[in-house]
């Protein structure tokens, strides 16, 4: 316990940089970028729910989008940003905004009120109907950076992605603790799904190896807030 | 007590070729069931219980075929009797010994079983032309009752036996259960119920069980839909506001006050006597340790009545403690006695092999669990030998019974302790013997994930008229409480999720037509329904398998190879790290990772000390009978000379340092040891209450700034410490105790701490299953890469957050109360100890606190939360970065 209390000082919070670019990584799973006033979320994944009600008459709670709007809420009113930028599969399936309640759309209308607001394109949402506001691009370039959903094999320095909803897990004395996590090498960073309902991937998958050679750091979302755990401590599924 | 008559001719010379004679309890309950009367019958191991439940079935259709012969009939042989057992083995092999009846008599007689293992083209035969007498387990009878052809294939029943009925109705099985016999007793309203069981502490609620708690006007009862409620769950004398947990169980039935005093009962008839078992505690000549639970200090004994005895049953809690048993005794085996190993995680056909080795008179001992409780007769077992604590006077009757399968011979076993207070134990299951005394559990209120599933099936058989259906619930006794209201939001469930935020009206299960019946939606609704029936969830099990290492590279094993050995709790896979040895399959084993859903393993190397895992405790808590008992024994020093006597000499040293509670009081001990401060108290509630309790106290004391670190529990108590001074804070605010320990910890307290609980969200995902809400997941159902499954643990996080009350939610609190969390048993105790609470500050640990304080180390510690882990994962980070 102490020694965590020392690291907070001597490790200064989770700011990263990334092609020269400051990054600093939210304990929500959300990424804000000061310099450009940018919040990015990816993967939001909304109306996972009722898509599967839709589709195999499975009935999960119907709450995914309101709490995972919640969250999102939370963080904006924190941050204040001039743009949001969701890193695509924003919402499950093409047809998510269709089923979405009218009182979730209104709150996505209020999100946005006063901001600049992107969805960028992911495979979940590659058609997404019109109707929920904001402007859709398939990427999006700041300063050094580029966003977009999916990962580039061999993509240039300075890559933001979501997709592969990065899981991190730590087994130590019995007890395992598995968290959403960023994975970076100062190269790239591949954010985790910020979505209520999201699943993850072990970032010890074979898919995280060709975008990260070199190794990798993952950067677990804790309870008060984001540890870095190099790959040896990084356990399989 | 209607007059016995005699057997017909043929039955009674068929007894007599084998030199029986019928006897009196058959007799009485074929008087009883010809008279057309549902029966309960209970008797001791032995008592030819299954023949006497089969004999009013096998006399009719005798006679049946008399009148066939006469051609009155002309109707068609239709079902007859049903036979239901709680095991698939015990109903092939019930089949198999109705063999000798009916072929020593010639009888015309058709038997036949059905299970999961039934082909599919013999499962459509039996629909269009059943046996007479078919044998099948409670989930393939619900299945069967959801068949579009159920209404034609029940019509003609007359008998439906239900097995082990004691062991079935304490489970969400015997919810089930109770389900369908409400509806056979719709679709067959003639059709009797014969209950079979072994001794049980409260016979009438099986009786109840058995019988139509909602008897029809027409019936001449008078005609109410049940007696008052509340004589069921836990029906405690003072309980008359109700706990602030479980919630309030079943809203008030909306018949209550014209009830009839006492619910409808089927006959009982009781085998009396039975010789009493010859029991014994095995006395070693050594000191027990204060903890721990292997015996290891017995082996040797038992290594010798193995040595004296045909055939031994080597009875333990645990699959862990089974795997070292077993270890043990063969470690000892100079004479290579055949001792084989029997748990529930083996590999099938490992475990059929043993048990044909056993019917075959091969073996000389088993080391077992529960898997081999149940009814089955094997072999010709002499003697049992339960190792470890009792746990139940109950269990342990049914253990004992194993041995020796007539009743007027005593069975013969031994108990054997694993530490001090296991002797505590022995000693009060010994008396509870001697008085054949009971713990069995209260019978259960209803579950309404169970009744979710039910009310699927009955819509897949055929449209459903809501009244109808609640009436049918409702007479079954587990349900009989059930409010209308409740049943509404069950159908409501059922149909669209029962969210508040109506998102699924399209997309509903089952729909109401104009006639107000609901119907099942299309044939995929009805495909589900029957790939997720049951309400046995296990949890995830993976594979064990042989992996071959590579010798050209040592430390790399091959992927696939060898045989698969059985299989592990994924949640204990997931803890291990390669290298890791553990006991498995009698060996032990090296963990070499993962691969795809398989654990794969090596030998370890000879002399290698297996690292005994997580749950080293019984698995079973200590009911609260022989709870009550061991404290009484505590209490009372002249009970002491029935002790063995290092026992003796343990609690005179107790009343020496410290004090020894009084029968109903609770003991806590503060005192400070190595830098830390203790606060150790012991309720003898049972490990899980204790677990509750330890996480309620240290969010209390972490409020009242006395910095709780972790916690440790057993059976009998539980120790916490902290970083402040407890003795002091206790002497500066006087009734600091009687706060920390009040029963209005099962508010708040409770609530914060279900937010986050990891058992709860367990129960959560089990009570999912059984409702459906989310699909069973088969064994060599592959993991896709990404999850495309939604784990429950995200779906209970957003349920709580956004729709507490939620029949799901519901279903896991009332679960939680006697489960994983004994809540129930836990708010007992908190009202039992209300002002008698005895605190004692000392200077040092007391003996009695020395048992407890083994635990720690075994348990996860409170306080190291997620972050904890996480921070010092971080270090090694830090640690690399800096060289």
């Amino acid at each position: 316990m102490a020694l965590g209390q020392r690291l907070e000082k001597t490790v200064k919070g989770t700011d990263l940089a990334l092609a020269g670019e400051a990054l600093s990584l939210d304990r929500t799973g959300a990424l804000w970028l000061p310099e450009h006033r940018t919040l990015v979320v990816s993967d939001l994944h909304l109306e996972k729910g009722s898509s599967f009600a839709a589709r195999s008459g499975q009935f999960l709670p119907p709450y995914d989008t309101r709490e995972t709007l919640a969250c999102l809420h939370e963080v904006i009113q924190r941050l204040d940003p001039a743009c949001v930028v969701a890193l695509g599969d924003s919402f499950h399936d093409a047809r998510g905004p269709e089923r979405m309640e009218p009182g979730d759309r209104a709150m996505i209308a209020a999100l946005q009120e006063g901001r600049d607001w992107v969805w960028i394109a992911g495979n979940h949402d590659a058609a997404v109907s019109e109707g929920v506001g904001g402007r859709y691009c398939e990427t999006v370039s700041l300063g050094g950076l580029t966003l977009r959903h999916e990962p580039l094999a061999g993509a240039e320095a300075g890559e933001i992605a979501g997709h592969l909803h990065p899981c991190g897990k730590v087994t130590m004395r019995g007890r395992s603790v598995r968290r959403r996590c960023f994975v970076g090498d100062g190269h790239r960073l591949v954010m985790p799904a910020f979505g209520a309902y999201t699943g993850g991937l072990n970032v010890r998958d074979a898919a995280f190896e060709p975008l990260f050679p070199k190794g990798f750091t993952a950067y677990l979302l804790g309870d008060g807030r984001v540890f870095a755990i190099g790959r040896t401590m990084l356990g399989k599924d | 007590m209607p007059a016995p008559p005699d057997l017909p001719p043929r039955f009674s010379a068929w007894f007599a070729t084998r030199g029986w004679s019928p006897r009196p309890h058959q007799l009485e309950l074929l008087a009883t069931v010809r008279g057309g009367r549902s029966a309960l019958l209970v008797a001791p191991t032995g008592a030819g219980k299954t023949l006497a439940g089969f004999l009013p079935s096998l006399v009719e259709l005798s006679e049946r075929q008399g009148s066939k012969d006469g051609s009155k009939g002309g109707k068609a042989k239709g079902l007859h009797t049903l036979y239901v057992s709680p095991l698939k083995a015990l109903a092939v092999d019930i089949a198999r010994n109705l063999d000798a009846p009916i072929e020593g008599m010639q009888l015309p007689v058709t038997v036949e079983t059905r299970t999961g293992d039934t082909p599919a083209h013999k499962r459509a035969r039996q629909i269009q032309r059943p046996p007479d007498i078919l044998l099948t387990t409670p989930e393939q009878l619900s299945l069967l009752l959801a068949h579009r052809e159920a209404e034609a294939f029940f019509a003609g029943l007359k008998t439906i036996v239900l097995d082990e009925l004691h062991a079935l109705v304490t489970s969400k099985r015997g919810d089930l259960l109770s389900l369908a016999l409400a509806r056979v007793r719709r679709l067959a309203p003639e059709a009797r119920a014969i209950g079979l069981s072994a001794t049980v502490r409260e016979p009438d609620e099986l009786r109840k069980y058995l019988v139509s708690q909602n008897p029809p006007p027409s019936a001449g009862e008078g005609g109410p839909r049940f007696s008052e409620g509340r004589e069921r769950g836990a029906p405690l004398p003072d309980n008359a506001e109700p706990a602030p947990y479980p919630p309030a169980p079943q809203a008030p039935s909306p018949a209550e006050g014209r009830g009839i005093p006492v619910a409808p009962m089927a006959e009982l008839v009781v085998v009396k006597g039975g010789a009493k078992p010859d029991l014994h505690m095995l006395e070693v000549n050594r000191t027990l340790p204060l903890a721990g639970h292997t015996a290891w200090h017995s082996m040797p004994a038992i290594y010798d009545l193995i040595r004296a005895h045909r055939m031994v049953l080597v009875f333990v809690n645990t699959r862990l403690q089974a795997e070292y048993t077993f270890q043990e005794l063969w470690r000892l085996n100079e004479d290579t006695l055949p001792i084989a190993l029997h748990h529930g995680s083996l590999d099938a056909t490992q475990r059929r092999r043993v048990e044909a080795a056993m019917a075959a008179g091969q073996l000389r001992a088993i080391v077992c669990t529960a898997t081999l409780d149940l009814g089955i007769d094997w072999g010709d077992v002499d003697l049992v030998v339960n190792l470890g604590a009792p746990k139940g006077a109950s269990r342990i009757m049914q253990r004992i019974g194993r041995a020796n399968h007539r009743m007027d011979e005593p069975s013969k076993a031994y108990l054997v302790p694993g530490n001090r207070f296991e002797m505590l134990e022995c000693r009060a299951a010994l008396d509870a013997v001697e008085e054949a005394a009971q713990d069995t559990p209260d019978a259960r209120l209803g579950a309404p994930d169970v009744l979710a599933q039910h009310v699927l099936g009955m819509a897949c058989a055929d449209a459903f008229d809501p009244l109808e259906l609640y009436d049918e619930v409702v007479s079954a006794a587990p349900y009989a409480t059930l409010s209308w209201e409740d049943f509404e939001a069950v159908v409501d469930y059922v149909a669209t999720g029962g969210y508040a935020l109506r998102a699924y009206e399209r997309f509903a299960k089952i729909l109401r037509g104009p006639d107000g019946k609901w119907r099942v939606r299309d044939a995929r609704v009805a495909q589900q329904y029957r790939m997720n029936i049951g309400t046995i969830v296990e949890s995830t099990h993976i594979k064990v398998r042989m992996a071959r290492s590579l010798r050209s590279k040592p430390g790399t094993v091959l992927p696939k190879g060898g045989r698969t050995l059985g299989e592990i709790e994924e949640d204990f896979a997931e803890t291990l790290t390669v290298g890791d040895t553990f006991l498995f399959a009698g060996e032990v084993l090296r963990f070499e990772g993962l691969a795809e859903d398989e654990c794969l393993v090596t030998r370890a190397g000879p002399g290698t000390d297996p690292a005994i895992p997580s749950y080293a405790g019984s698995k079973f808590p200590l009911s609260t009978f022989l709870a009550a008992r061991v404290r009484a024994i505590i209490a009372d020093p002249f009970e002491w000379d029935r002790l063995p006597r290092q026992l003796a000499d343990y609690l005179a040293q107790q009343r020496r340092h410290s004090v020894l509670p009084g029968e109903r009081d609770l003991l806590v001990e503060t005192f400070a040891r190595a830098g830390r401060h203790y606060l150790n108290a012991f309720p003898f509630e049972g490990r899980l209450a204790h677990q509750t309790l330890g996480m309620l106290l240290t969010r209390r004391l972490e409020r009242a700034r006395l910095r709780p670190l972790g916690f440790a529990a057993n059976d009998y108590g539980i120790a916490i410490w902290c970083t402040k001074d407890l003795s002091e804070r206790a002497a500066l605010s006087p009734g600091f105790m009687e706060a920390l320990f009040d029963e209005d910890m099962l508010g708040d307290d409770l609530e914060a701490w279900l937010d986050e609980s990891a058992m709860m969200k367990r129960t959560f995902r089990q009570c999912a299953v059984i409702a459906g809400l989310i699909e069973r997941r088969f064994p060599g159902q592959k993991k896709t890469g990404r999850q495309v499954t939604i784990s429950t643990d995200l779906i209970y996080d957003v349920l709580r957050r956004h729709q507490p009350d939620h029949l799901l939610l519901r279903a896991a609190r009332q679960d939680a109360a006697t489960g994983l969390l004994d809540v129930t048993r836990l708010g007992m105790m908190l009202r039992r100890i209300r002002g008698r609470i005895t605190h004692k500050a000392l200077d040092r640990v007391s003996p009695l606190s020395v048992s407890v304080m083994l635990e720690i180390g075994r348990e996860r510690v409170y306080g190291e939360g997620a972050d904890e882990i996480l921070a010092e994962a971080e270090a090694e980070l830090l640690q690399e970065a800096l060289g």
